[in-house]
């Protein structure tokens, strides 16, 4: 039971990291109806940033995640408007493919800058365990539950209640009407996109603190992060979360019982585990769990 | 005579030709008089470029009439090559079948997975079937780091060389007496059967199979409406594809000897995509010159790097890689080709052909 229960812990901490990537997926996806492969990227140029400004330039720990957070909304801005604003009004698939562009440009960039060697991003909580009862769970899984819930309840507030948030959702909904209604449309794809830049780099850091270290190969837990944006539905931050925790909780306790279970499976399952959970929900609900139905016209 | 402007075409059988113009009968007499010209001029560098270009161009021929054609957008692609040159492995060297056995049988096998793949397409819409084959990937990746017995895990397994009989195609110089050695064989080997894919693929887009992928393409429901049999040809479209990017597979496996799971990750099937963009999204003849190209650059990169004073020719150090060069130039090319030319090289080369043809009234 206890293992269970670490386990679980476990994975709703991961959860909470995925459920913050896949935010990033959703709020792009939502205003510019672009899902962003360089995602991972930007989670991994995020969390070599922090280590640049902390480990490199040796400013503190909590003035460098807001520095770096603000390096990557730059980044985002300047990817909105350097290359995907020529994209306006082209199929969708060839604005995904320039995001896989430049997925393999920042991917190759930041190694040549850092490196293929595993990097100690230096982050407060290191190896340190906090027991929770019979449970032991790592400060830096608490430190990423904390982060990523007061990140989703901040996100939640703005998109609900603040003007740019609703403005950001009328956008979603209908670009002209939007655009009739004054609002300004172009500046909404450049939030969101800063909006994925800026949480990106959060992931990033409590990516390269807890399950692993820093290093380029990061940039594919964005990969395991697309099952949580699709499970949940890809324009819904709420399905984000919870897409997130399932992928998560999915994956730490295929990881931890299916060895023992079902070791015909194979090694690394985990991996596979969330691609094929995420399959078998698109077969039920073909826009995900909490997704919209798009509505189609001649 | 006067000459009409390309690409206006005044009776239905003339869209139907196959070598409608007599330019196109010299074209095909000048690639058929080069087919076999090169073997003897070329040197074995060239020959392997051209041998992967055929190789690729078929299976990017198969991704075209998916996405370019029929529209259904696919990032599985390297996943259906990986099982194709798995499937030589078995086919051919576990249980020794000849080369005109195995390399049907392995677009078969193909196929049937894209059988089993393209019901997805019907239930699911653009990005969200995208991400879906995706999955194929990752799942694929796992399968073939894990089935030992078929694939040798991550170690990887032996792939035969294409024999029939005593006949063996990666070795023509001995049967035939002439001194031809491993890539001159493949290269003659390896030509006619692109050729086959080009026709076939050129005979499934001029008819009425193609007509039907395009409608698909352009507005599904208005297509089912004039009563193209929508889920028919979806997922016949994800069955013809993966039939090609097999037996592309399979060619590749038996040429390479050897193949690991790490050759059919996710840049493998993000290649095939970026060859079908770049060569020219919807067009037949694209899909091999974006091949060649994609084949191409990381050669010549290689070529070129030790010429650019930062570039770092050891593996695995840090600073600027030949490796990390060729990628970032790879994702620098479908980032420019899609901002700055759409139509691909096929859409440069019409172009420069109407600029030459319209000269001195060009604009």
């Amino acid at each position: 039971m206890t293992d269970f229960l670490q386990l679980l812990t476990q994975g709703i901490a991961l959860g909470a990291v995925y459920g913050l990537t896949a935010l990033g997926f959703v709020v792009v996806y939502k205003a510019t109806a672009v899902i962003n492969f360089a995602h991972g990227e930007l989670l991994l140029l995020g969390a070599y940033l922090v280590y640049a400004f902390h480990a490199q330039a040796g400013l503190p720990f909590v003035a460098a995640v807001p520095l770096a957070m603000a390096s990557m909304a730059a980044v985002g801005w300047a990817i909105e408007r350097g290359v995907l604003r020529r994209m306006v009004g082209r199929p969708t698939f060839a604005v995904v493919m320039i995001t896989i562009g430049l997925a393999i440009v920042f991917r190759q960039t930041a190694t040549a800058v850092w490196g293929f060697d595993d990097l100690l991003l230096g982050d407060p909580w290191g190896a340190s365990r906090v027991a929770l009862g019979d449970l032991r769970v790592s400060a830096a899984s608490v430190a990423s539950l904390a982060a990523a819930g007061a990140l989703f309840t901040a996100f939640l507030l703005f998109f609900r209640s603040s003007k740019a948030g609703i403005a950001m959702r009328a956008t979603a909904i209908d670009q002209e009407a939007a655009l009739a209604v004054g609002i300004p449309v172009r500046a909404v794809y450049a939030w969101s996109w800063m909006i994925a830049g800026a949480t990106a780099t959060v992931a990033g850091v409590f990516l390269a603190a807890f399950p692993a270290t820093l290093h380029p190969g990061l940039g594919f837990v964005a990969f395991r992060a697309f099952p949580a944006a699709i499970l949940g539905g890809l324009d819904s931050p709420g399905g984000a979360v919870i897409g997130g925790l399932l992928v998560g909780v999915t994956e730490l306790l295929v990881q931890g019982y299916q060895p023992q279970f079902a070791p015909w499976l194979g090694d690394n399952f985990h991996v596979a585990a969330s691609y094929l959970l995420m399959i078998a929900v698109l077969v039920a609900r073909p826009y995900g769990l909490f997704g919209t139905r798009e509505v189609e016209r001649v | 005579m006067t000459r009409r402007p390309e690409g206006l075409r005044t009776r239905y059988a003339e869209e139907l030709a196959l070598l409608g113009k007599r330019a196109d009968r010299v074209w095909v007499a000048l690639l058929a008089a080069s087919y076999v010209a090169a073997p003897l001029v070329l040197d074995d560098f060239w020959l392997s470029v051209l041998t992967f270009t055929a190789i690729a161009a078929i299976g990017a021929i198969g991704l075209n009439l998916l996405t370019g054609f029929a529209g259904q957008v696919s990032l599985g692609h390297g996943f259906f090559i990986g099982m194709g040159a798995y499937s030589v492995g078995v086919l051919g060297g576990d249980l020794g079948l000849p080369v005109v056995v195995w390399l049907p049988a392995a677009g078969l096998l193909g196929a049937l997975v894209g059988l089993a793949i393209g019901p997805f397409a019907l239930r699911l819409k653009g990005l969200y079937l995208a991400i879906v084959t995706l999955g194929l990937v990752f799942v694929g990746d796992h399968v073939f780091r894990n089935a030992r017995l078929l694939t040798g895990g991550p170690q990887g397994r032996a792939i035969p060389s294409p024999r029939l009989g005593e006949l063996n195609f990666a070795d023509l110089g001995s049967a035939l007496g002439l001194p031809l050695g491993r890539e001159q064989s493949f290269f003659l080997f390896v030509v006619p059967l692109l050729a086959l894919a080009v026709l076939a693929a050129k005979n499934i887009a001029r008819t009425r199979t193609g007509r039907a992928f395009q409608a698909i393409r352009d507005r599904e429901i208005a297509a089912s409406i004039v009563g193209v049999d929508v889920a028919r040809y979806k997922v016949g479209a994800f069955v013809v594809s993966s039939f090609y990017a097999s037996a592309a597979g399979a060619l590749l496996g038996s040429y390479l000897r050897h193949v690991t799971p790490d050759r059919f990750d996710l840049l493998l099937s993000i290649q095939y995509v970026a060859m079908v963009i770049v060569g020219g999204v919807g067009s037949v003849y694209g899909s091999v010159f974006g091949a060649l190209f994609i084949v191409l650059v990381p050669r010549l990169v290689e070529q070129v790097s030790p010429l650019i004073p930062f570039v770092t020719r050891t593996a695995g150090a840090s600073g600027v890689t030949v490796f990390t060069l060729n990628q970032i130039v790879f994702g620098l090319l479908i980032i420019v080709f899609l901002v700055a030319e759409p139509l691909g090289l096929a859409g440069i080369w019409r172009r420069l052909r109407l600029y030459f043809r319209m000269w001195p009234f060009s604009y």
